[in-house]
């Protein structure tokens, strides 16, 4: 946009340093609290550049008795992958039926996708929560994915992509002999793959940041805390260690702040794409 | 021999005349097994979303009609009484406070990055950077966001406290005080929608026509004029894009609640999803019934929002 005069500068400046001091000393205490020993943190303001760097922190997050880090870190990065990938699953196929195959049910169909966005997951919680612990898999990290392997949102967002695909170009292949299968995974899926890594990306995102049915999943069964009801129970339970409780959190934001830094195009666009033109 | 006459496609000529439609329309077969493909496709999401989504909606309308054991199991029906226990002033407040958290969240959860985003469209260096580092707040989940800010507000620690001394303020009890527990839940629910609407926002201004600025310019609207009349409207899409998934965000927040004042101090922040969560999980109260009448006043409310902002926000939004 226009190149502003020196004043307006200044004041840009000026503006956005304050925001990011203010805003972002959360992050830097996070990520630099968490090498600190703890005594360098028990101090108003932290003395967050005193000088001794230490790993004790990690080591004891990681490994400390009563909520380690180390099965909650895996059991997240499950949760994170195994919704990411059958998301990518369900919705593919789905979005594929919708747009390409004709049956008399596509339509209610389509709006049974849609209406499936509009729950809110807070309000069948409940019955999700007695419908699993029916199942007794109360021990099992199954439990912890279950009700999330299908997204409305998803099918939406690849509906939307797989309806950019030149008719003409479908028509084509299946003329050539290309069946449905072929047709998606050879030539469809590359074609949209922006859309895929959206959808994987917020998937991942979604499944990793998840809160609430982790916490019900984990609190009759300590082995299945994920990172984030650990660094919960962790604060409950040490109370005394704040470089502790950082150092975990750290672990926490490995994968996201990484997507932020380096993924941020594929964020807004898997959040963004088809809800803002 | 007496072969059909076939196009140079291959296809039966018959079949070229029938109307367009996407895929040519061939024998009755074929498309009952298009259907039934299509069916194959749609099955394992739909299995998903019936089993997990569609049909508890069911169960938790007739949870929400029974009494339960101690163990939580359902037991005979209790007809509407957990519909009456919401009739109740307790339960006002619980709405009340919702709407006001969801409000004190929306309203500066958008602006706040919107005036930061705004600035960082000047040509000027540095701000890639500006806007990689105001995004960082999206990675945060909400247990490390609230956890973190737990630690920021600890008076053994605070740096908040330290500036207000600084400045000869007293540093309140956050996340104890009747009157500072909400704005504390609020403060942090803000600073983490930030980064992800400050992402959504400056794509949007990202998207804005320089061509279209430059005409304004040459008409005389500069500055302030210019942005409020020519560039809100341009990203509008991306501001009410922000501000449906704020509110949705807000509404079922329970993460912050939960673990920063757990409902406290004395119900102060206890908000709709918070007190599904504590009625039916938290303590071992087990009171599914409740939990799941409160659950449908949550859809409800969730529909009304959507109903409200897509019929009549939306309107004002300005689609290229």
């Amino acid at each position: 946009m226009n190149r502003p005069g020196p004043v307006p500068t200044v004041l840009t400046y000026l503006w956005l340093v304050i925001a990011a001091v203010v805003l972002l000393f959360p992050v830097l205490l996070t990520v630099v609290g968490g090498f600190l020993p703890s005594n360098a943190l028990l101090h108003q303001p932290p003395q967050l550049f005193a000088g001794h760097w230490t790993l004790e922190n990690y080591r004891a997050a990681w490994r400390q008795p009563v909520v380690p880090l180390a099965p909650a870190f895996m059991n997240s990065l499950f949760v994170g992958v195994s919704i990411m990938l059958a998301h990518l699953v369900t919705s593919c196929l789905a979005a594929y039926a919708l747009v390409f195959l004709r049956s008399p049910l596509r339509r209610p169909v389509f709006w049974l996708f849609l209406a499936t966005i509009m729950v809110p997951y807070e309000s069948i919680v409940v019955p999700n929560a007695l419908f699993i612990r029916s199942l007794g898999i109360n021990d099992n990290r199954l439990s912890l994915i279950l009700p999330f392997l299908a997204s409305g949102f998803g099918v939406f967002m690849l509906r939307q992509a797989f309806r950019q695909f030149p008719a003409e170009l479908r028509e084509a292949a299946v003329i050539d002999g290309c069946g449905h299968l072929r047709f998606l995974l050879t030539i469809l899926l590359p074609a949209t793959r922006p859309a895929l890594i959206g959808i994987a990306v917020w998937s991942f995102l979604q499944g990793w940041n998840m809160y609430f049915w982790p916490l019900i999943i984990s609190s009759s069964n300590n082995s299945l805390n994920t990172l984030q009801t650990a660094v919960f129970a962790l604060k409950d339970n040490e109370g005394g260690s704040p470089a502790v409780l950082l150092a975990g959190i750290t672990i926490t934001l490995l994968p996201t702040l990484l997507l932020v830094v380096f993924g941020q195009r594929w964020l807004v666009r898997g959040f963004t794409a088809g809800a803002v033109k | 021999m007496t072969a059909p006459t076939l196009t140079a496609t291959g296809v039966p000529a018959g079949d070229v005349h029938r109307p367009p439609g996407g895929i040519r329309r061939t024998a009755r077969p074929a498309r009952a097994r298009e259907a039934a493909l299509g069916l194959l496709f749609t099955l394992p999401g739909l299995a998903g979303l019936g089993v997990f989504v569609i049909f508890p909606l069911f169960q938790a309308v007739y949870l929400s009609t029974r009494g339960n054991d101690i163990l939580g199991n359902p037991t005979r029906s209790v007809g509407l009484r957990h519909f009456h226990e919401l009739l109740t002033p307790a339960f006002g407040t619980v709405l009340w406070q919702t709407l006001v958290f969801t409000v004190l969240v929306v309203v500066p959860g958008v602006l706040l990055p919107l005036s930061l985003a705004a600035p960082m469209t000047q040509r000027l260096p540095g701000m890639r950077i500006f806007r990689t580092a105001f995004a960082l707040p999206f990675a945060y989940s909400v247990s490390a966001a609230s956890v973190v800010w737990l630690i920021m507000l600890n008076p053994g620690v605070s740096p908040v406290n330290w500036v207000l001394g600084l400045v000869g303020l007293p540093a309140p009890n956050w996340t104890t005080e009747p009157g500072w527990a909400m704005a504390t839940v609020v403060g942090v629910t803000v600073w983490m929608v930030s980064g992800f609407n400050l992402l959504v926002l400056a794509a949007g201004l990202a998207g804005v026509d320089e061509e279209v600025l430059e005409a304004a310019r040459i008409d005389g609207a500069t500055g302030p004029r210019q942005f409020v009349s020519i560039v809100l409207p341009l990203i509008s899409p991306s501001i009410f894009f922000a501000v449906v998934t704020t509110t949705l965000t807000a509404l079922q927040a329970l993460g912050q609640v939960q673990i920063m004042t757990d409902g406290g101090p004395n119900g102060h922040t206890r908000t709709l999803v918070y007190s599904i969560f504590d009625n039916a999980f938290h303590n071992n109260n087990s009171n599914f019934g409740l939990a799941s009448a409160q659950g449908l006043v949550l859809l409800v409310v969730g529909v009304l929002i959507a109903v409200v902002q897509f019929g009549v926000l939306e309107r004002r939004v300005h689609y290229r």
